[in-house]
């Protein structure tokens, strides 16, 4: 018997996929999530609304809440550790978390270092807004891609940016030639192997998300359709005025992404959605996803 | 001969993927008329209560339950052996319920101790086949009518009752694809059967 595997970390990912991860403060708010069918949930302290209202340095939560919200649920439970911070990160593996999110949502530890996740038997989910990006976490021993968004916003179009970013990069490889492959590798700045591996699979080799803005059935749906694998919904549940409804819409769009009828149908009812804040008109020096190289 | 997987959440292409090597079409079946399509399902590896929960919402649970009791081929992996199972150790949840067997969910405990192993299944041949085990379920006690395929330390992983067939790992993650080829016989015969 074999554990930390490469295989079983990334099958995990693969076993997510078609499904929604919720982030959640209390085991009131995962059991909400688990009763609307989310496949796993993200514990935290604050949401990134929250984080971004309130400013000041975002760290690991209080592993009291992972533990309570653990034992409240049944389903996956995901945890952030700061980028860089692989004591945190141990922390968390001590805990026994599902999955751990070196996450740009935190304010990272090391302005140069990601965590060397190989080091893990637990996996690990990263955040990327192109496929270079992708590969370097990949090679790090991610088995878990997600993009970043722009997180807390409620606004989706950063997600849709990064994952149109990620296809058009993964067509750029497969159609390229054998003899290009190494000076894109150098382009990109991502392992020569993995670009291989994607020209091969014509895909990231890793699952990927989507993340960052998502807020409505619809936006779920619409990420689904770009090719994302499945979805993370930050603020945009319990920064809505029902998430019970809105996170039981979400999973069923997420499910039935090409259904336009059956989305209309799940769309009504449900409440307003997160207020959020517009991405365009947000200072550079306000936004996450650059966090993180 | 066409071979549904079911498509609501999971691990749904790998097991297409595995059908196709053997040259079988599948179908990725979302809804219950696309049930009549097909000779048998497969349920993939997912989270059973998501799944669970979007088969109660598509009116999908009773028709299977149905089709099940009448020799319809259903293989559950991981999550579609939680759902075939008619008790869970006492956790309740949305199932098809079919097979006389306790399941135990996340039997082996969270994440950090998903593993894999070497299995021996005398009914898919004498070499050793690789299981990828995730969060995974087991099986602790099974019916008069329940076929124990193999088991590791007394926890048995693949069981058959039937035109039914549960496995507590993830087939659709290795390129061995003898029990893959197992179900598709059985969907054979079943066909042979009701014709």
């Amino acid at each position: 018997m074999e554990t930390g595997t490469s295989m079983v970390k990334r099958g995990l990912a693969e076993m997510l996929k078609g499904g929604v991860i919720m982030d959640v403060t209390t085991p009131e708010q995962a059991k909400i999530a688990e009763e609307a069918g989310a496949v796993a949930v993200m514990a935290l302290e604050r949401v990134p609304a929250d984080i971004r209202a309130e400013g000041g340095v975002a760290r690991m939560s209080d592993p009291e809440i992972i533990i309570k919200i653990m034992e409240a649920v049944t389903i996956p439970v995901m945890a952030k550790a700061r980028i860089g911070h692989f004591v945190e990160a141990k922390v968390l593996e001590a805990l026994e978390i599902d999955y751990i999110d070196e996450s740009e949502v935190l304010t990272p530890a090391d302005d140069l270092y990601h965590i060397n996740k190989h080091d893990f038997k637990v996996p690990f989910v990263c955040g990327a807004r192109n496929l270079g990006e992708a590969l370097r976490r990949i090679g790090e021993g991610s088995a878990m891609i997600r993009t970043k968004g722009e997180a807390g916003t409620g606004d989706v179009v950063e997600a849709v940016k990064h994952i149109r970013t990620v296809n058009e990069d993964v067509r750029l490889v497969q159609n390229a030639a054998p003899e290009e492959l190494m000076t894109i590798a150098k382009e990109l700045g991502a392992p020569y192997e993995l670009v291989c591996e994607v020209k091969q699979l014509g895909r990231l080799p890793v699952v990927n998300f989507a993340a960052g803005g998502i807020a409505t059935p619809a936006d779920a749906a619409l990420m689904m359709q770009l090719g994302c694998d499945g979805i993370f919904v930050g603020s945009g549940i319990f920064k809505s005025d029902n998430p019970a409804a809105r996170a039981k819409a979400i999973v069923d769009a997420t499910a039935h992404y090409q259904d336009a009828k059956l989305l209309s149908e799940v769309s009504k009812g449900i409440g307003t959605a997160m207020r959020g804040m517009s991405v365009g008109s947000m200072k550079e020096e306000e936004k996450i996803a650059p966090r993180g190289w | 001969m066409k071979i549904g997987v079911l498509a609501l959440q999971g691990a749904v292409k790998e097991h297409c993927q595995a059908l196709a090597a053997l040259g079988i079409e599948s179908l990725q079946v979302k809804y219950r008329e696309e049930l009549d399509q097909i000779a048998g399902l497969i349920i993939p590896g997912g989270e059973s209560t998501t799944v669970g929960k979007l088969l109660v919402r598509n009116q999908m649970m009773e028709p299977l339950r149905e089709l099940g009791r009448q020799g319809f081929p259903i293989f559950g992996t991981c999550t579609g052996m939680i759902l075939l199972a008619k008790d869970l150790d006492g956790i309740k949840q949305p199932g098809i319920a079919l097979m006389e067997m306790t399941v135990v969910r996340n039997a082996f405990g969270r994440q950090i101790a998903s593993f894999e192993a070497e299995l021996d299944i005398s009914e898919i041949g004498e070499e050793p086949y690789k299981a990828i085990f995730i969060r995974a379920p087991y099986v602790t006690s099974v019916g008069a009518g329940v076929q124990v395929l193999s088991e590791l330390d007394d926890k048995i992983l693949l069981v058959r009752e039937g035109n039914l067939l549960a496995a507590a790992f993830h087939p659709e993650l290795t390129a061995d694809y003898r029990i893959h080829q197992y179900f598709v016989d059985i969907c054979r015969q079943q066909r042979r059967l009701s014709a």
